[in-house]
């Protein structure tokens, strides 16, 4: 005799839902908390190295959107010094191009995703703002030597309790 | 013990003093109480039904949330109240007044402690029946009033449901006035040696789903089916009025709850705790049975809703007045504990019969 239809699929139903009250809620409380970037996101920011930067220009001609500007001087070595390194973040639309025709691995994508401003003019990046630093960390897109000493997973897994 | 025999065990039918006194102090005590429960209920319902779909609901306004319905109190009082060019202009503005003083009107017969009650009806449960009945009639102006189709197709389910429901509502209560022996909500309270939802399981049962359908809550809640009709009689309510219809839907559950627990839960008595006390914590628990069920049971169809109240509630409730008239006259009031059990037993049996009889859904038998 099946027991399908004499009320045991209502009793199952809220024995399920009453299990659920005892659970960890999966949400996230944003501003306290946030969750952890995946350590390979093609992500919001770029993150520019000055160090191995030749000012080849490679990003900005390869840039879809025309929106990184690049203006060189000759330095004393016969080399390029980067006078003026600007990205136009509100034109930008994150496809990664620049990341991955740098031939010198000195520009990368960052993780930050709190980049929303009251103007267009502030969305602009000049060379100072950037600059690789400690919070301002490169992530593994379209690197695979800063990819192979990431762990596996780190998207949705970790929370960051951050106090503001 | 010694501390809770401050609470006296009777109150005198005029407790507070003179005529007018106890009108006075009583209308006080119900607006201030239903006001607070409903702020409570709404809490409540929003953190709880949080819970049970792993999350935590409002948490911002206040320590957990608690100033959420205050907030949103002020937001709809400040916001627009729109009028529909091609309404009723007079029935829209009427209906959440309607609706809302019958829901109201349920308290002045419900005893929260030994006597203390507005009045002390000697039709009291008769009364509740009436009143909330009236409800509906609010619930169709506002439906009449807004001249949209989906609100009126709200407000047409809603008498329907309200029509069928009140049958075996009513029916599973007489079980109830058997065995107490009378209609006021205070005597039934003190005949209930033992809460009557032992002696009545299936009354208990049916009383239960055709209150939540009376009230609309989720299994039944047609009238608002946001997938179906948008937002039912209340889609062209903005404002204090939508306040209003808020204030009843929960206002309504807050009676149901109480009605419930003077029924079959033994209202004010219990041990240790005193009665106000008690009261409230059964009020609690059973809304708390109302939105488990809503967080667990998907809404019905309109045809299934009207099959389950007319061959399914409406058969089983006129079989529990008849067993139940059956014992109260036949079997002599020692033999409590195994009539007890022998509800127990019919209730299991019904519900295997029933099962069997009834189906939903028309052709689809097998899942």
């Amino acid at each position: 005799m099946k027991f399908e239809h004499y009320g045991i699929g209502i009793a199952k139903g809220m024995a399920l839902t009453f299990k659920h009250l005892f659970r960890k809620p999966i949400t996230t409380q944003y501003p306290e908390e946030r969750l952890t970037v995946s350590r390979r996101t093609r992500g919001n920011e770029l993150v520019w190295d000055k160090e191995r930067c030749t000012g080849c220009a490679t990003c900005a001609k390869s840039c879809p959107e025309g929106c990184i500007e690049i203006i060189t001087s000759r330095g004393e070595e016969n080399n390029y010094i980067v006078d003026k390194f600007e990205v136009d973040m509100g034109r930008c639309i994150f496809c990664g191009l620049c990341v991955e025709a740098c031939p010198f691995e000195a520009l990368f994508m960052g993780y930050a995703y709190e980049r929303a401003r009251y103007r267009r003019q502030e969305l602009v990046m000049d060379k100072e703002a950037l600059l690789l630093s400690g919070e301002r960390q490169p992530s593994g897109y379209a690197r695979p030597k800063i990819e192979a000493g990431l762990p596996r997973q780190t998207l949705l897994l970790d929370r960051d309790k951050v106090k503001k | 013990m010694a501390i809770f025999n401050y609470y006296p065990q009777t109150l005198s039918p005029d407790w507070p003093g003179g005529y007018w006194l106890h009108w006075g102090v009583f209308v006080v005590i119900i607006l201030v109480f239903v006001m607070a429960m409903i702020m409570g209920f709404i809490w409540f319902e929003r953190r709880g039904l949080g819970r049970f779909q792993v999350r935590l609901g409002p948490n911002r306004a206040g320590p957990f949330g608690l100033l959420q319905p205050v907030a949103d109190a002020i937001k709809v009082l400040i916001k627009e109240d729109i009028i529909p060019a091609k309404g009723d202009k007079l029935v829209h503005w009427l209906a959440p007044v309607v609706a809302f003083v019958p829901a109201l009107m349920i308290f002045a017969v419900v005893p929260f402690h030994d006597g203390a009650l507005l009045a002390d009806l000697n039709i009291g449960i008769l009364y509740v029946v009436a009143v909330s009945s009236v409800g509906v009639v609010g619930i169709f102006m506002a439906g009449w009033g807004s001249n949209n189709k989906y609100s009126l197709i709200g407000a047409m389910r809603a008498v329907a449901q309200m029509v069928s429901y009140e049958i075996p509502l009513a029916l599973s209560i007489i079980g109830v006035v058997l065995i107490a022996g009378s209609l006021s909500m205070n005597s039934i309270v003190e005949a209930q040696s033992i809460p009557f939802i032992l002696l009545q399981p299936l009354g208990f049962i049916i009383y239960f789903l055709a209150a939540c359908a009376e009230i609309n809550r989720t299994p039944f809640d047609l009238l608002e089916a946001e997938s179906e009709i948008v937002a039912g009689f209340h889609i062209e309510y903005s404002g204090m009025k939508f306040a209003m219809f808020y204030l009843v839907e929960y206002c309504e559950v807050l009676a149901i709850s109480a009605i419930i627990t003077t029924l079959f839960l033994g209202g004010w008595r219990g041990p240790l705790l005193p009665p106000f006390l008690w009261f409230l914590i059964k009020v609690f628990g059973v809304f708390f049975l109302i939105f488990w069920v809503r967080s667990t049971i998907p809404r019905l169809r309109i045809d299934q809703v009207m099959a389950f109240a007319w061959k399914c509630l409406l058969p089983l409730a006129l079989i529990n007045l008849v067993i139940t008239g059956i014992e109260v006259i036949a079997l002599p009031p020692a033999l409590l504990w195994t009539v007890m059990f022998l509800n127990l037993a019919i209730v299991v049996l019904l519900a295997l019969l029933w099962s069997k009889f009834f189906r939903l859904g028309g052709g689809r038998v097998e899942v």
